[in-house]
C-alpha cells in the first residue's frame, strides 16, 4: 500500500492532533512558553516585590558582567566542571574495566558503584558533612592517623569546593560505570585477540584497541556530565550554601539566591540565560573536539 | 570477554584468585563506605557521635534514634507525597508520551513537523532558564483554574512533568523500529488507532516504556530545585524537601539527621536493587542512544 505519498485523511488528521495535544500542552505551556518569556523578563527589570515590570533592555545583561559575585560563580562552576568531569571519568573507566570480567563475587562489586546511583542528592550531601566533620568527622580521623592535623573542610573557604567535587564524583561514579561497562559489552574480544596475536601487551591492546572503541561513550559521557555539572545546585544549596565567604557559590546557586530570596526575576533570567549560553558554549566545544577523537563504527 | 581467557597464555606463576579482586576490594570498600557510616551514626547515642576519635563500632544498637526521628517530622507523610508524586509522574508520562510519540511516528497531519520542532528545541534548555516562568504559571494556574495544580500542592510536581520532550523523542523513536505491518492488517480489519496502539503497539514496546518509566521515577524521585521553589507548606513536602528542611532544623542531631536518611534511602534501594535490570538497561540505554 502506497501509504506514504496518500493525503492524509480528515480523520488522520484529527486522530493524530487528539493523540499529540496532551502531551504537547504540557510542554508547550511548562517549556516552550517559558523560554520566550524568561527571555523578555530578562530585557526587564522585574522585581516581584515592586509588581512594576519596566523594560531596561540589556541593562541586565550589563549589570551581570560587571557583578563581582558571578565573576566568581563562573570561576567556581568551571573549577567544579574541569575536576568533576574528568574525575568522574576517570574513575568510572577504571572501575568498569576491572568488573568487565567473570571473576568471583563480580556481581557484588558492580552492585557497590551502582548503588550510588540511588543516593539522592540530599543523603550524599549529608553524608558527606558528617564524613568531613571539621570536629568529629571520620576523615580527619584517618588523617590524623597518618601524621595530618584536622581540616577545616566545608567550613574553609580553600577547601569547601573540593569536597564538593568528592561528594558529586562519589554520587555519579555508579553512572559512569554502568555506561562503560556498557560500552565495553561492545568490545569484540576477537580484536583484542588479534591485537595479542600481533604482539601488542594489554596495555597497549588497551589503549589501541579497547579505548577508541569506548570513545563514542567517552564523549557521551564528557558531555552529559558537563551539563550537570554546570547546573550544580542540590549539593551546594544543602552543604554550604554558597558559603563559606561565597567560595562555592556557583552560577545556579547564585540564580537560585536572585530568583527566589531576592525576587529579582529579570536578573535571575539574565543569569539564566548567560548560563544556557556557557552550556551551549562548552558542548560545542566538547563536540568539535570529541569529533576529531570519537570512532564510530558504522 | 575476561582478560584470563586470551588466546595466548603468557604468565606461568599465577595467583590463586584473580589479582583484580587486589583493585576491587579496596574500590568496594570506598565506594561504599559512606553508606556504612550512613547506617553505623544512625544507630549510635548523640553521645558516641560526638566523640572523637569517632566510635567505629556503637557499644550497643541505639535504634531509638528511628522513632525518635519519625517524631520529630512528618517522614511518612513526606515519603507518601514522594509516591504519589513520582508514581503519577510515572503514569502521566507513560499515556501522554505514548499517544505523542505514536502520532509523531505513525500519522500524518497539519503542523506535525513544527510541533515536533518546538518540543525537540524544549530538550535543549536547562531547567534553570525556564524555572522562573514555571513558577509564575504554576502560581497563575493554582489561584485562577485549580488549586490543586498550584503552588503548595502535590499537582504543582507532577502537572509540569506529566509529559517529557524526552519521552516524546524516545518513545517516537522507538516505534519507528517496529514493523508497521501488524498495525496496517490491524486497520484493515477496523481497528481504530487507539486500538492499534494499545494492542499491538505498546505491547510489543515493553523495554521502551519499562525503560522511560525507570527514568521518569528517578528524575521525579531525587528531584529537588523545583519542590525547593514550588513547596513550602510541610505537609506537602516530598521526602528530599523534607529531609533538607530537617537537616536545616536539627543540623547538629547527627544521629536523628543518619536515621532519617536510612529511612528515605532503605525505600530507594530496595525498588533500586528489585529493578535493578531494569535501571541499569535504561542508563546503559539513554548512553548508548547517545552515542
Amino acid at each position: 500500500m502506497p501509504a506514504a505519498r496518500r493525503r492524509p485523511s480528515a480523520s488522520e488528521q484529527l486522530t493524530g492532533w487528539a493523540f499529540v495535544t496532551p502531551g504537547a500542552a504540557i510542554i508547550i505551556l511548562f517549556g516552550a512558553v517559558p523560554i520566550v518569556w524568561s527571555a523578555v523578563m530578562s530585557l526587564q527589570r522585574n522585581n516581584l516585590l515592586t509588581g512594576k515590570t519596566p523594560y531596561v533592555g540589556l541593562r541586565n545583561y550589563r549589570a551581570l558582567v560587571h557583578d563581582p559575585v558571578v565573576a566568581q560563580a563562573v570561576q567556581h562552576t568551571l573549577v567544579y566542571t574541569a575536576l568533576f568531569v574528568p574525575g568522574t571519568m576517570v574513575i568510572g573507566l577504571f572501575l568498569a574495566v576491572a568488573m568487565n570480567r567473570k571473576i568471583r563475587f563480580i556481581s557484588l562489586y558492580r552492585t557497590a558503584a551502582y548503588a550510588t546511583m540511588a543516593i539522592s542528592a540530599i543523603s550524599e550531601a549529608v553524608v558527606f558533612i558528617w564524613l568531613f566533620d571539621p570536629s568529629y568527622g571520620i576523615v580527619n580521623y584517618f588523617l590524623s592517623l597518618l601524621g595530618i592535623p584536622p581540616q577545616q573542610f566545608l567550613n574553609s573557604p580553600s577547601q569547601a569546593l573540593y569536597v564538593i567535587v568528592a561528594m558529586t564524583v562519589w554520587g555519579w561514579t555508579g553512572f559512569a560505570v554502568v555506561i562503560y561497562l556498557a560500552a565495553l559489552q561492545g568490545v569484540p574480544q576477537e580484536l583484542l585477540d588479534a591485537a595479542a596475536v600481533d604482539g601488542a601487551g594489554r596495555w597497549t591492546a588497551f589503549r589501541r584497541v579497547t579505548l577508541p572503541l569506548l570513545s563514542p561513550a567517552s564523549l557521551f559521557l564528557a558531555v552529559w556530565l558537563t551539563i550537570n555539572a554546570l547546573q550544580l545546585f542540590d549539593e551546594v544549596y544543602l552543604s554550604t550554601q554558597g558559603g563559606p565567604l561565597n567560595a562555592t557559590t556557583v552560577l545556579v546557586y547564585y540564580l537560585y539566591e536572585q530568583a527566589f530570596q531576592n525576587f529579582n526575576f529579570g536578573y535571575a533570567s539574565a543569569i539564566a540565560y548567560f548560563l544556557f549560553l556557557i552550556i551551549l558554549v562548552v558542548t560545542a566545544i566538547q563536540f568539535r573536539v570529541g569529533r576529531r577523537f570519537t570512532y564510530y563504527r558504522s | 570477554m575476561a582478560a584470563s581467557s586470551g588466546v595466548i597464555e603468557r604468565r606461568r606463576f599465577r595467583l590463586p584468585f584473580s589479582p583484580w579482586h587486589l583493585v576491587l576490594i579496596p574500590a568496594t570498600i570506598v565506594l561504599i563506605f559512606p553508606f556504612v557510616w550512613l547506617i553505623v551514626t544512625s544507630v549510635e547515642t548523640p553521645a558516641e557521635a560526638l566523640h572523637f576519635p569517632p566510635v567505629l563500632i556503637p557499644r550497643e544498637l541505639h535504634f531509638a534514634n528511628y522513632p525518635n526521628a519519625l517524631a520529630a517530622a512528618p517522614f511518612g507523610r513526606f515519603f507518601l507525597n514522594s509516591a504519589v508524586v513520582a508514581v503519577t509522574t510515572v503514569l502521566c508520562n507513560l499515556v501522554f508520551c505514548s499517544l505523542a510519540g505514536y502520532a509523531f511516528a505513525r500519522l500524518r497531519f497539519l503542523g506535525r513537523g513544527a510541533l515536533f520542532a518546538v518540543i525537540m528545541a524544549t530538550l535543549m534548555v536547562p531547567f534553570q532558564v525556564t524555572m522562573i516562568p514555571q513558577f509564575i504559571i504554576t502560581k497563575w494556574l493554582g489561584v485562577h483554574v485549580l488549586a490543586q495544580v498550584g503552588i503548595n500542592h502535590l499537582g504543582a510536581l507532577i502537572l509540569p512533568n506529566a509529559a517529557t520532550a524526552f519521552g516524546i523523542f524516545f518513545l517516537r523513536q522507538f516505534f519507528r523500529t517496529l514493523p508497521v505491518e501488524y498495525e496496517e492488517s490491524a486497520r484493515v480489519d477496523g481497528a481504530s488507532r487507539l486500538k492499534v496502539l494499545w494492542r499491538i503497539v505498546l505491547p510489543l514496546s515493553m523495554p521502551a516504556l519499562a525503560t522511560l518509566a525507570a527514568l521518569t521515577f528517578l528524575d521525579s524521585w531525587n528531584n529537588f530545585l523545583w519542590p525547593l521553589i514550588a513547596i513550602t507548606s510541610t505537609n506537602q513536602m516530598t521526602l528530599p524537601l523534607g529531609l533538607a528542611t530537617f537537616q536545616g532544623a536539627h543540623a547538629t542531631e547527627w544521629t536523628l539527621l543518619m536515621a532519617a536518611n536510612v529511612m528515605s534511602l532503605v525505600p530507594m534501594l530496595v525498588i533500586f536493587f528489585a529493578a535493578q535490570r531494569y535501571f541499569i538497561r535504561s542508563v546503559a540505554a539513554t548512553g548508548l542512544a547517545g552515542t
